[in-house]
């Protein structure tokens, strides 16, 4: 076998199952949704009518801007929580055996079921739930708060509980590669800690900062069932408005509203790796 | 800071107390539902407890009280294995591949990237579009696993380069050196040594699957697996029954993260005592 062959072969199988099942659909969507269609199929055209009939629908830019308001909290929210925790297990832990087993502490929730985690939130903040019954017992209210379940509190609370450790996990790592000596040396110069961490720390968990925005942003992105179930079907995303035109057999429209949801996604991406080198910072050559 | 003198300054103490919020936020919920699902014949969805009992496990195995509840756990739990395998080795092929340099390999590496970010439902509407045109029905073993396969593989890859990144050539210099076939380097020199982070794969590759539930709704077809079960239970069923679920499904995912956790020590540690020796 020439030995030139041999990273083709290897990486084959890799390309032939992305392409099968993550490219080609790609493609497929992108051709459908310039399709028209009538009650029973999709009608192989060039039209711009189901771009134009999300365009022009009210509903479409209420669902993005739900979409975006919920990304935006969600990011803001794991974020601080995702770097505050790194922050501790590196610069506060001193017990290398302690950092890893707190670290897993936190990361293990990830290889449980989201939809049981998700779901767990739903007998604290019902209105004869944990939460209420405790605040009442406690004389802080007299009423219980009915907002806490089915609202956007309930369904932002939901996300940054299933995904801050997208944040954490790559925060943690790109902070445990800072060599110390640069901290010692900062504070040796005299800098406060807020100085050390705001002129320091922060800047060189970036590539960290960017992987898991990236992350937070796609999944709450693309997210249908945590909104459904936490806003007790009273909020929609997107993909909510999607699963709809599915379940209406309207494929093309649920196309092009997929290929603007890929679009706004991707272009958020592209700002992320144009501010770091994301390959290079995972040593891929 | 990290100070090398005993005392801890107030930030330690404060950022402690987050943490340990922290986890309490992570850990509350799921602790919540498990001790519900031991809810006495005549409790309901909240507290306060009325007894302690197993009812509402045993409710599970009825059909008609939970639909189908012990298929669709079977289909998942096929699905997570096949989904394990297929990652690990196509993962270790494709990482051990982007160790010498070959024309499209940064291509590659962008598509495992948009396969990580792209959302799941739109890899599931694509794959249900393909193959309505293509006439093809979709079924839970050949599609839903492709789909499942799209969200485990760029982990397996990324968990490679990981692993990779301290990988030193020089081993597999020296065993070529000594004359060793390259079948016989691969299992007697490079698998050894990958073998922890290869449990690693495994573990994504099986729990990512099992808990999968965007990229598998309009791509498994008839036969829902065991996620999409317990979202159908979110809207029927009004019993502890579903907290049980909650209980059962949890303990698998722990069994198998103490599994992998565990052969991982094991294998340091006999790799600790041949060194020793």
């Amino acid at each position: 076998m020439p030995k030139k062959l041999t990273p083709y072969l290897l990486v084959s199988p890799l390309v032939v199952i992305l392409t099968a099942f993550l490219l080609l659909p790609i493609v497929v969507v992108l051709i459908v949704s310039f399709c028209a269609f009538d009650e029973f199929s999709i009608i192989f055209s060039f039209t711009l009518d189901n771009y134009r009939a999300l365009l022009a629908s009210p509903a479409t830019w209420g669902l993005f801007k739900n979409t975006l308001y919920y990304a935006g909290m969600t990011w803001m929210f794991t974020l601080l929580i995702g770097f505050t925790v790194s922050y501790y297990l590196v610069f506060h832990v001193r017990s290398i055996l302690w950092q890893i087993g707190l670290f897993l502490l936190c990361t293990v929730p990830f290889w449980t079921s989201n939809i049981i985690r998700m779901i767990s939130w739903i007998p604290l903040l019902g209105k004869e739930g944990l939460v209420n019954s405790a605040l009442i017992d406690l004389g802080l209210i007299d009423t219980p708060i009915d907002g806490l379940l089915f609202s956007d509190f309930s369904v932002i609370l939901a996300y940054v509980h299933l995904y801050t450790l997208f944040m954490i996990v790559p925060i943690f790592n790109t902070m445990a590669r800072i060599d110390p000596a640069l901290v010692e040396a900062a504070v040796d110069g005299g800098a406060k800690p807020w100085q050390v961490i705001w002129r320091v720390v922060l800047p060189l968990s970036k590539t960290g900062i960017a992987l898991g925005s990236i992350f937070v942003v796609a999944v709450v992105m693309g997210d249908f069932f945590v909104v459904r179930t936490m806003s007790g079907g009273q909020s929609g995303s997107v993909v909510s408005g999607m699963m709809n035109q599915v379940s209406l057999l309207q494929y093309p429209v649920a196309a092009a509203g997929a290929m603007m949801l890929l679009a706004v996604v991707t272009l958020m991406i592209a700002a992320v790796f144009a501010v770091v080198d994301v390959r290079r910072e995972m040593a891929v050559r | 800071m990290r100070t090398q003198s005993g005392k801890r300054p107030l930030s330690f103490w404060l950022l402690t107390a987050f943490f340990v919020t922290f986890v309490m936020f992570l850990y509350g919920p799921m602790i919540t539902i498990y001790v519900l699902s031991f809810q006495g014949p005549t409790g309901g969805l909240t507290f306060p407890m009325r007894g302690y009992s197993l009812v509402w496990f045993e409710g599970l195995f009825e059909q008609r009280r939970t639909g189908d509840f012990a298929g669709s756990m079977t289909r998942s739990l096929i699905l997570g294995v096949a989904c394990m395998f297929l990652t690990v080795a196509i993962s270790v092929a494709a990482g051990l591949a982007f160790r010498s340099k070959f024309k499209g390999s940064g291509a590659v590496f962008y598509l495992v990237i948009a396969s990580l970010v792209m959302p799941g439902l739109f890899v599931s509407l694509g794959l249900a579009i393909t193959m309505q045109l293509a006439g093809l029905t979709p079924k839970w073993w050949y599609s839903a696993l492709g789909a499942h396969l799209t969200w485990t593989l760029p982990f397996g890859l990324l968990i490679m380069f990981a692993i990779l990144n301290r990988f030193s050539p020089s081993y597999e210099e020296a065993a070529r050196d000594l004359g060793a076939t390259p079948m016989q380097t691969f299992w007697r020199v490079v698998f050894p040594i990958l073998a922890p982070g290869l449990i690693g794969i495994a573990l994504f590759g099986f729990t990512l699957s099992y808990d999968e539930f965007p990229r598998s709704i309009l791509a498994m077809g008839s036969k829902n697996t065991l996620p999409h079960e317990i979202y159908a239970m979110t809207t029927t069923v009004t019993s502890p029954s579903l907290f049980a679920l909650g209980t059962v499904t949890t303990g698998i995912s722990f069994l198998i993260i103490l599994a992998a956790l565990g052969s991982i020590a094991w294998i340091n540690k006999r790799r600790g005592q041949s060194l020793g020796k």
